[in-house]
């Protein structure tokens, strides 16, 4: 289906990616649902006369479309269920942050709200677990202050024996209040917390942020700062797959493959610094370009750094393959079927290892990918060596797009100033994060930001994660978590 | 095996001093004065209080090859009844109030606390309170070190780790 021929009167948004927003009624909010190949995302506010406005990002082959419905009070919005099964824990955190209601909705319980705000609408801190019971049945409880050095969640495991019938999460802990924040932020500054919904995605974050701030206020960064931002993203998406492959390995008690990739990884942050100012890269990416530049002996630097790395890696992944202990844990292990994939809508790299060939790089090409012909990672295995695997691909082929970057980098301003637009605006930002799409919606009014969502695609995949681990030992799980390795921070907001 | 082994040894060790890099010299110092001050195992447990995760990675980071951690004999502990140090992160969000403070009681006594990060020390980019957050990790359990830094690099990580056992051992 097509969202030029549902949505002929939908308005094109500045974003480099195809993108279009359109105010609808009930009845087009539930046909664009019911069409919509994917949803990004589903969020609201209230609007100042006691209604709310509903959004939604359906994903359609000739793009996206954010769909935003005006509810009066107390009026609630068609049920995006039935379409997408991870849509219910969204609404479930639209209710509890915006107090509006999917209509129909059968899973009520509140999600983000645990009875411990002062405006909180759950009245306890009791949350109902859906119980399993039958013989030699138990429960396990973990979290939310996990043994490891993780974000906080609850999880819910009910097992026999060491094999898991069920797992419930339980998430919100690390809930921070975000999207109120961003209204009270400036909006060139709220580009600091962007890149702080989600640490490990920092870049992509601020990427999309900029993005959507520069599409509201018409004002296109120069070319050098869109390579500069693909340089920096694919830097971000090769120090996140080094952490994991190393941790991947040690939860399956190969510790040299911590060892190993957490010194490539301590590599890899400390030309960071000098390069980018900051050993993850926070703050580098800014509405209207980039916060740093790069000399030509730093562009050989990071060059010869990945031609150093190459090598190294491509031993790794033979030590990796041919080790029948780590193969004996990664095979089969939290196996994602490409059918189950697809009716659950598992998102991004998860998703390319389930046989869900989406990648905006690829996909939807924006500068400067267009013209660096990405080549997308994939497996039909959906188990944790299928995850395994697509890491290493993206690994090689992120080393690439940076030697390319570092060669090809566009003379000019790293940056334009960026003027905020008095007049109401909105605008959109999409990227391919290392983990997943990012999206960023915001509105603008009177030089402030009246909205600001951030979405990360971890929404899509923790439900995903409750059927991964099904039928898989309870020692198993660190390794199941690990190869998803989805953000708290980014889902809880 | 042999694979492995040579890229073992290829590797080397790498808490020597690099090239235009000044901190493994420094790690080096470091070192020496955890090792002088503590004289035994220190036990950490950390907890995320709400961060952005970013504090995590530089955590992690502290276990790498190049920091040595548990080669001084500092480890990351599952649990708070092992601990004798919280390192907390985060502006401490009202939906982990609770358990932080259940850690804290959960860790035995003598216990100490590091705030790590600009959140833990003060809210940060979250801004210092509201309806989310509490603000800073000092408005929930006492405080022995704050380490500034969004995040604070490894290095400052272990100094800040050396001075609250440093300042503890001096009240001795």
């Amino acid at each position: 289906m097509r969202l030029a021929d549902l949505a002929p009167t939908a308005a094109r948004l500045g974003c480099p990616l195809p993108a279009w927003f359109v105010r609808v009624d009930a009845a087009a909010w539930s046909a664009a649902a019911a069409a919509a190949t994917r949803l990004v995302a589903l969020w609201g506010r209230r609007d100042g006369g006691g209604g709310a406005r509903v959004s939604a990002a359906f994903v359609f082959d000739d793009g996206l479309l954010w769909a935003e419905l005006a509810l009066a009070g107390g009026q609630a919005y068609p049920d995006l269920g039935p379409h997408f099964p991870f849509a219910v824990r969204m609404q479930r955190a639209l209710a509890d942050l915006s107090a509006v209601e999917a209509e129909g909705a059968v899973d009520r319980r509140p999600w983000l709200d645990h009875g411990r705000w002062p405006d909180s609408r759950a009245r306890s801190a009791d949350y109902e677990f859906v119980r399993v019971e039958g013989d030699g049945v138990h429960e396990i409880p973990v979290g939310p202050v996990h043994a490891g050095i993780i974000e906080p969640g609850h999880f819910r495991f009910s097992v026999v024996g060491e094999k898991v019938l069920r797992l419930e999460e339980r998430l919100g802990y690390v809930h921070k209040g975000i999207t109120r924040r961003f209204t009270e932020l400036a909006p060139v500054e709220a580009a600091r917390l962007a890149g702080r919904v989600s640490g490990d995605s920092t870049v992509a974050y601020a990427w999309a942020y900029a993005m959507a701030l520069e599409d509201a206020a018409g004002c296109p960064p120069p070319p050098r700062a869109l390579a500069l931002r693909a340089l920096a993203l694919e830097r971000e998406r090769v120090a996140n797959h080094l952490g994991d492959l190393g941790a991947l390995a040690n939860d399956a008690a190969l510790a040299f493959g911590l060892a190993q990739f957490s010194r490539l990884r301590e590599d890899w942050l400390r030309l960071a610094q000098p390069a980018f100012g900051h050993r993850l890269m926070m703050d580098a990416v800014v509405p209207g370009g980039v916060a740093f530049d790069l000399e030509p002996a730093m562009l050989g630097r990071l060059a010869a750094q990945c031609d150093a790395f190459e090598p190294v890696l491509h031993e790794l992944r033979s030590i990796y393959d041919e080790h029948a202990g780590l193969q004996d844990r990664f095979v089969g292990t939290g196996r994602v079927p490409p059918e189950l994939a697809a009716r659950l809508g598992l998102a991004g790299l998860a998703g390319r290892a389930s046989g869900q060939a989406q990648d905006l790089r690829c996909d939807r090409p924006w500068p400067p990918y267009e013209a660096l012909g990405v080549v997308k990672a994939g497996s039909a295995e959906g188990d944790v060596a299928a995850r395994v695997g697509v890491r290493f691909d993206e690994l090689f082929e992120s080393l690439r797009l940076i030697r390319r970057l570092c060669t090809t980098l566009p003379a000019g301003v790293p940056r334009r100033e960026l003027v905020v637009p008095a007049a109401p605006a909105r605008g959109l930002g999409w990227v391919e994060g290392w983990r997943g799409e990012v999206l960023v919606a915001l509105e603008l009014e009177g030089a402030r930001l009246l909205d600001c969502h951030c979405h990360d695609p971890s929404w899509q995949n923790w439900p995903v994660l409750e059927h991964a681990v099904i039928g898989n030992i309870v020692p198993d799980f660190p390794l199941v978590n690990k190869s998803f390795n989805l953000s708290y921070s980014g889902h809880d907001l | 095996m042999w694979k492995m082994l040579r890229l073992i040894a290829r590797a080397g060790r790498l808490s020597e001093p690099a090239p235009d890099v000044p901190e493994p010299a420094e790690v080096s110092a470091i070192q020496g004065e955890l090792l002088r001050v503590l004289g035994r195992a220190l036990a950490i447990r950390e907890v995320d209080a709400g961060s952005c995760n970013g504090c995590e990675l530089e955590i992690h980071a502290l276990a790498n090859p190049y920091y040595n951690l548990e080669g001084l004999g500092l480890r990351f502990v599952a649990s708070p009844r092992h601990a004798d140090m919280l390192l907390v992160t985060g502006p401490v969000t009202r939906n982990m109030e609770e358990a932080l403070r259940r850690t804290y009681d959960a860790t035995p006594a003598p216990k100490l606390v590091v705030a790590a990060g600009d959140c833990a020390c003060g809210g940060g980019i979250f801004g210092n309170g509201g309806a989310a957050c509490r603000g800073r990790v000092a408005e929930v359990i006492p405080v022995d070190v704050a380490v500034p830094g969004c995040p604070p690099p490894p290095i400052e990580l272990l100094r800040g780790i050396l001075a609250a056992v440093r300042a503890q051992g001096a009240a001795r």
